[in-house]
């Protein structure tokens, strides 16, 4: 027995026996404990419950569906957020979305989705809602966990003891704000992609969206169809790629090609052809020519950027350079005068309950994840979800919690045998999962590519049904 | 036990969107009990079940659906369709219902719903009178009747003999009228029942029960055997009834049995 947690037999009519710093610790036993009921949440806990774990899941939110459920504080949507990936890609493997859905559905029909998962599989009564996470510690052994919850509006603090904790407590809802000179000073209004949410916002209004992303490049449709003028601002030139291309949704024509063995060189030749074919020379469009290969960067999906562009509605710019009280400066000298700035710049992870080296967690706030998946030092530890593939999200937060569930079970039966393999896999060094060299990667540290990170679940799971 | 994680050719190529028959008994308090989707084999649609076995699953407290695969009963038309799409249509249905549901798959749908078993974590699965088909029991269909298999060769429907899908019992009447409705299943999954592979290891660890009638001239008791061994099993048989358990005159037993076996607590 060690000094931190005390076993008090006085107490043993009550259910906490144990306690830590003065706290009564309630024992959960073998249950896990999961943290959020997003999407990868409830597969999480679908997947455990298969398994045969109980699971004690927490929420902050009082209901399920995490970013994709608008009601919530956190949910970076916008009313006319669609997926960028179609149906077969992201939706859960084992449990399709309707037909009668279109190959690209909407936000609410996303949540929809996720809905009818947890009333389907019965995963609400594992879900105690309106309740966060406030501290996730290691017992010294650094196998069990004390996890401390309290209410999301305040309230007791209470602890609990988990044989392994899975979080999923999501990637885009904390804000990532770029530090570009006289922001400050800037007159306008500054909004950042997360606290927009109507198209209402951008009526009549003279507007300047930063960020070549996903969602920079969406806004930046939307101002064009909204807003009086609308500039656009990116740092470098990327490869737009359409929704549609060869008659399918452009993820299926290309893991079409994949499924046909064409090398990635091939590919690339097949999608700049594609491109050159359909909007021809870029620059022509007064946009910059991509400074990488295609597949290099997280794919921008959008079909309607180039046409607003062509059309003359965005106004196509490149990288900020400083703001004035009353307008922007871009880098290459030429100015704007934008009443409304749209912050698309992204978003960061955040795990304010638990001690940065649990994850690994760097000077940039970046985990160091084994398989994208798993701490690096313990082995009751993982984070589902924490991966941005240039594909479907959910299909692999399945598969993710379907390793987890799999690896804690071996773990549970013959703990010596699995932690003398854990301890082989620590020596391995770490990988990247993309095909080919990726451009830019300290900004896509999380980026996987949807084959090449399944294959490498697939390897863990078949060696894990081996043992 | 091995799971298949990558899909490309599926992925890229969703099987087409199509209408599809559902039929439906709601019992007024369901309680826990899970949903019952009975899945018509080739040539059978919904109203293979909607004859007896719904109404009485639903009686005994389970909400009980029937669907038509494609081609089939009132489902829209797909002459090209393969056993994926019928798979498909299963797994589609299945994720559709409010529960996680049990699927029961009838004759050559059993191996529909077996291969379903893989895609979708059903709470449990029967087989009624399964046909596996493989190339073995091709051939011995074929000898055994060749009016309904040699015309299959050449892409027709499969036409089981009424002395093959029905016990002598059934009268007369109610034989003609069933085969009046049958239909056939598309000529590329009649040909993937010939040649197909084993359908893989189902997800979620389901128990799976094989119910059929070792009198049974289609899946006689070889096959329901060698089929229940696979889930580690041995069938449930009813002697005396034909191929079609759900329409014979004692349609009841089988059903009985299904749900009394669904009611232990272990399922």
């Amino acid at each position: 027995m060690d000094d931190q947690y005390t076993v008090r037999p006085d107490t043993a009519a009550s259910a906490a026996r144990v306690w830590h710093d003065g706290q009564p610790v309630y024992d959960r036993g073998d249950t896990v404990c999961v943290i959020g009921a997003g999407g990868s949440g409830l597969t999480v806990i679908k997947n455990l419950r298969e398994a045969g774990f109980s699971v004690d899941c927490y929420e902050r939110e009082t209901s399920v569906g995490g970013a994709w459920n608008w009601r919530h504080d956190r949910s970076p949507v916008y009313a006319s957020t669609h997926l960028i990936s179609s149906k077969p890609f992201t939706q859960f493997p084992d449990f399709p979305m309707p037909d009668d859905w279109p190959d690209y559905p909407h936000h609410s029909q996303m949540l929809t989705y996720f809905e009818r998962y947890a009333d389907h599989f019965g995963l609400r009564e594992h879900v105690w809602f309106g309740t966060e996470v406030a501290r996730v510690e290691p017992l010294r052994d650094g196998r069990r966990w004390d996890v401390t919850v309290r209410g999301s509006r305040g309230g007791q603090e209470r602890t609990l003891r988990y044989a392994a904790v899975v979080v999923a407590n999501g990637h885009n809802w904390s804000p990532r704000y770029p530090e570009i000179e006289g922001l400050d000073d800037f007159r306008g209004q500054v909004l950042h992609a997360s606290a927009y949410s109507d198209a209402a916002q951008l009526r009549g209004r003279k507007v300047l969206v930063i960020g070549g992303g996903n969602t920079g490049c969406d806004l930046a449709v939307e101002a064009a169809q909204q807003a009086t003028r609308c500039w656009h601002s990116t740092r470098r030139g990327y490869w737009y790629a359409p929704k549609y291309v060869l008659g399918r949704p452009a993820d299926q024509a290309n893991d079409l090609l994949r499924w046909l063995r064409l090398p990635l060189a091939l590919r690339r030749w097949l999608f700049t052809r594609l491109l050159r074919l359909t909007v021809g020379d870029f620059s022509r469009l007064g946009l910059r020519e991509p400074d990488h290969k295609p597949y290099e960067s997280h794919p921008v999906v959008n079909s309607q950027l180039m046409y607003y562009i062509g059309h003359g509605v965005i106004t196509p710019v490149p990288d900020v350079a400083r703001f004035t009280r009353g307008g922007v400066e871009f880098a290459d000298g030429t100015s704007a005068d934008p009443d409304l700035v749209v912050l698309a710049t992204g978003y960061q992870p955040v795990f304010e309950f638990a001690s940065p080296e649990l994850l690994g967690i760097d000077a940039d706030g970046r985990p160091r994840l084994r398989l994208q998946l798993f701490s690096r030092t313990h082995p009751t530890l993982a984070v589902v979800g924490l991966v941005q593939p240039g594909s479907g999200m959910f299909s692999i937060a399945h598969w993710q919690a379907v390793t987890v569930a799999r690896w804690l079970r071996r773990w549970g039966a013959d703990p010596e045998r699995a932690a003398a393999a854990w301890g082989r896999r620590q020596g391995k060094p770490e990988r990247r999962f993309v095909q080919g060299r990726v451009a830019d990667s300290s900004r896509h540290w999380f980026e996987v590519d949807h084959v090449v990170y399944l294959r490498a679940l697939q390897r863990s799971l078949d060696e894990l049904e081996a043992a | 036990m091995t799971t298949k994680i990558v899909r490309q050719r599926e992925w890229a190529l969703p099987p087409a969107p199509v209408r599809r028959e559902v039929l439906s008994a709601a019992p007024t308090d369901a309680g826990a009990a899970p949903p019952v989707l009975f899945v018509p084999g080739f040539g059978h649609g919904a109203w293979a079940f909607a004859e007896y076995w719904l109404e009485y699953t639903c009686e005994r407290g389970f909400p009980a659906y029937a669907m038509s695969l494609r081609g089939h009963g009132e489902s829209g038309s797909a002459s090209k369709a393969t056993l994926r799409a019928y798979v498909h249509d299963v797994t589609q249905v299945a994720a559709s219902l409010p529960r996680q549901a049990v699927l029961v798959g009838h004759g050559a749908s059993a191996l529909v719903v077996a291969m379903a078993l893989a895609r979708y974590p059903a709470r449990a699965a029967v087989l009624v009178s399964p046909v596996f088909g493989g190339p073995g029991a091709a051939f011995s269909a074929l000898l055994r009747n060749p009016l309904a298999t040699v015309p299959a060769v050449f892409g027709r429907p499969l036409r089981p003999r009424r002395g093959q899908l029905f016990s002598r019992e059934l009268p007369v009447a109610d034989r003609t009228r069933h085969a009046a409705r049958l239909g056939g299943a598309s000529a590329r999954a009649q040909w993937q029942l010939v040649a197909h592979r084993a359908p893989e290891d189902p997800v979620g660890a389901p128990p799976v029960l094989v119910v059929g009638s070792p009198d049974d001239r289609i899946a006689g008791r070889a096959a329901l055997t060698a089929v229940a061994r696979r889930y580690g099993g041995a069938p449930l048989l009813f002697p005396g009834m034909g191929h079609d358990l759900m329409l014979d005159m004692r349609w009841k037993e089988p059903i009985a049995a299904i749900l009394d076996w669904l009611d232990k607590p272990d399922q």
